[in-house]
């Protein structure tokens, strides 16, 4: 039975989510007639389909995702950025110093060194080769101020709220700037009292997401 | 029980486990781990991946690798284990890793590895059932896309009486001894395995018993679960 209603319950890997058509859409598979959960999370029966929102695993790249990296090792072409996925995000030198690029010339160590964070955009992942990402943007490149914290990635979608509901009323009641990456790094620009609000809003979050009233679970952590 | 039938040693009923207790994210630095407690039993287990998989060479294009590394401590036993990894840990490794492989969609991690390691802490006899308890337990925990929980149980023959779940007194005294492991929801066989005889009846009695112990730590798997995700609600299916 398809509905406009939208249906959420706790599943395990195994358990089945539905039976009957329905379209498969994120970590479920469909086995006959049933359709099966295959992580930890909160399962969504919708017209469209059935989804699991997961609570935890590692950050997948998706191309065009905004993520936060740090520079992890870097050679004569290209730099290796730690983007919190099991394969290292590669920047090539070419990216930044555009088609001119020389590895004679150019020196890499004058854009980005070793321990540096900055956000990027991820070009192209297929799963074969390493995600390859680029600098170039409005709001990309190095991150000179702030702070970093990290919150599993299939979370970010709860800090982020409905049409960004949830960070704009962190920043508005913290006085907090924040970046988010969709690789579970968030960057919180702003005094250290509106940083320490604003991370700790993020961890709960982050221990609370599959809880209904987040909303004023957060608003009254922050107005302490 | 009737009574023409002999107690056991730990004066359990035939068709009773020991005391089994499973706590899912016990560990810090791994991505997913678990402790159970098994009778005499104290296994830890940890996953780590999807990474990188080294050495290069052991790479797949198309999907996941498994390391299993199935280790006992060296305090685990009653004289001193050596603690380097004998024979009888690589086999052991192997089977756990060839138990919990159909339920790991592997295809969906290709060129990586999923490590798992399992060590005992305190042993007693059926670990390596407990240990893949653990080891699905730690991998749903480090959510690693599954097809289903890996559950596993034994059943033996002990002084002409099919049992379950038996341990190390008596699997050094009884006649068999068989561990299985299966995916709960679709009841395929991952892991079997026989040591000794069981004739025909013996047999079909003791896969009926294993199957019912394995129901029973399925539900505890998901209650280890669902108590660090969802507070303890929905841990075992209303339906």
């Amino acid at each position: 039975m398809k509905t406009n209603s939208v249906e959420r319950k706790y599943v395990m890997p195994g358990d089945v989510v539905i039976e009957g058509d329905h379209n498969p859409l994120a970590n479920v598979i469909k086995s006959g007639n049933k359709i099966i959960s295959t992580k930890i999370g909160m399962a969504e029966i919708s017209y469209n389909g059935v989804r699991v929102i997961p609570l935890n695993g590692t950050y997948i790249p998706r191309i065009d995702d905004v993520v936060i990296g740090k520079v992890a090792d870097m050679n004569g072409f290209a730099w290796e950025i730690d983007i919190n996925s099991w394969f290292f995000g590669i920047l090539t030198g070419s990216a930044v110093f555009g088609r001119q690029f020389s590895s004679s010339r150019d020196s890499m160590k004058s854009q980005f060194n070793k321990g540096e964070c900055l956000i990027a955009k991820i070009l192209s992942f297929d799963r074969t080769r390493d995600p390859l990402i680029s600098v170039s943007g409005p709001g990309l490149g190095k991150i000179n101020e702030g702070e970093i914290t990290y919150i599993t990635s299939s979370k970010i979608p709860r800090v982020i709220g409905k049409k960004g509901a949830m960070i704009k009323l962190i920043e508005e009641n913290t006085g907090c700037r924040m970046t988010i990456g969709q690789n579970g790094a968030i960057l919180l620009k702003g005094t250290d009292e509106a940083r320490t609000k604003a991370r700790n809003a993020v961890k709960l979050i982050g221990n609370q997401a599959h809880i209904s009233d987040l909303n004023d679970k957060v608003i009254s952590l922050i107005s302490k | 029980m009737s009574k023409n039938k002999i107690e056991r040693i730990s004066g359990r009923a035939p068709d009773e486990l020991r005391n089994v207790s499973i706590k899912a994210g016990v560990i810090k630095n791994a991505d997913g781990s678990a402790l159970i407690e098994f009778g005499k039993n104290k296994i830890m287990a940890a996953v780590f991946g999807p990474k990188e998989v080294h050495p290069k060479h052991m790479m797949v294009s198309d999907r996941a690798i498994i390391k299993c590394r199935y280790h006992m401590m060296p305090f685990s036993t009653d004289t001193r284990k050596r603690p380097n990894i004998s024979r009888r840990e690589i086999e052991i490794s192997k089977v756990i890793r060839e138990a919990v492989q159909p339920a790991i969609i592997m295809e969906d991690y290709p060129r990586t590895a999923i490590e798992i390691y399992i060590e005992i802490l305190q042993s007693d006899g059926g670990s390596r059932c407990a240990a893949i308890n653990a080891a699905s337990t730690a991998l749903a925990d480090a959510g690693i896309n599954m097809r289903d929980l890996v559950t596993a149980c034994a059943a033996g023959k002990v002084d002409g009486q099919v049992v379950l779940d038996v341990d190390d007194t008596e699997d050094k005294t009884g006649e068999a001894d068989m561990p299985i492991a299966l995916l709960p929801n679709t009841g395929l066989i991952t892991l079997f395995q026989l040591d000794g005889n069981l004739s025909k009846e013996e047999f079909d009695k003791a896969l009926e018993l294993a199957k019912i112990g394995c129901d029973k730590l399925y539900k505890l798997q998901r209650d280890a679960l669902s108590e660090k995700y969802f507070d303890g609600k929905n841990g075992n299916k209303e339906e």
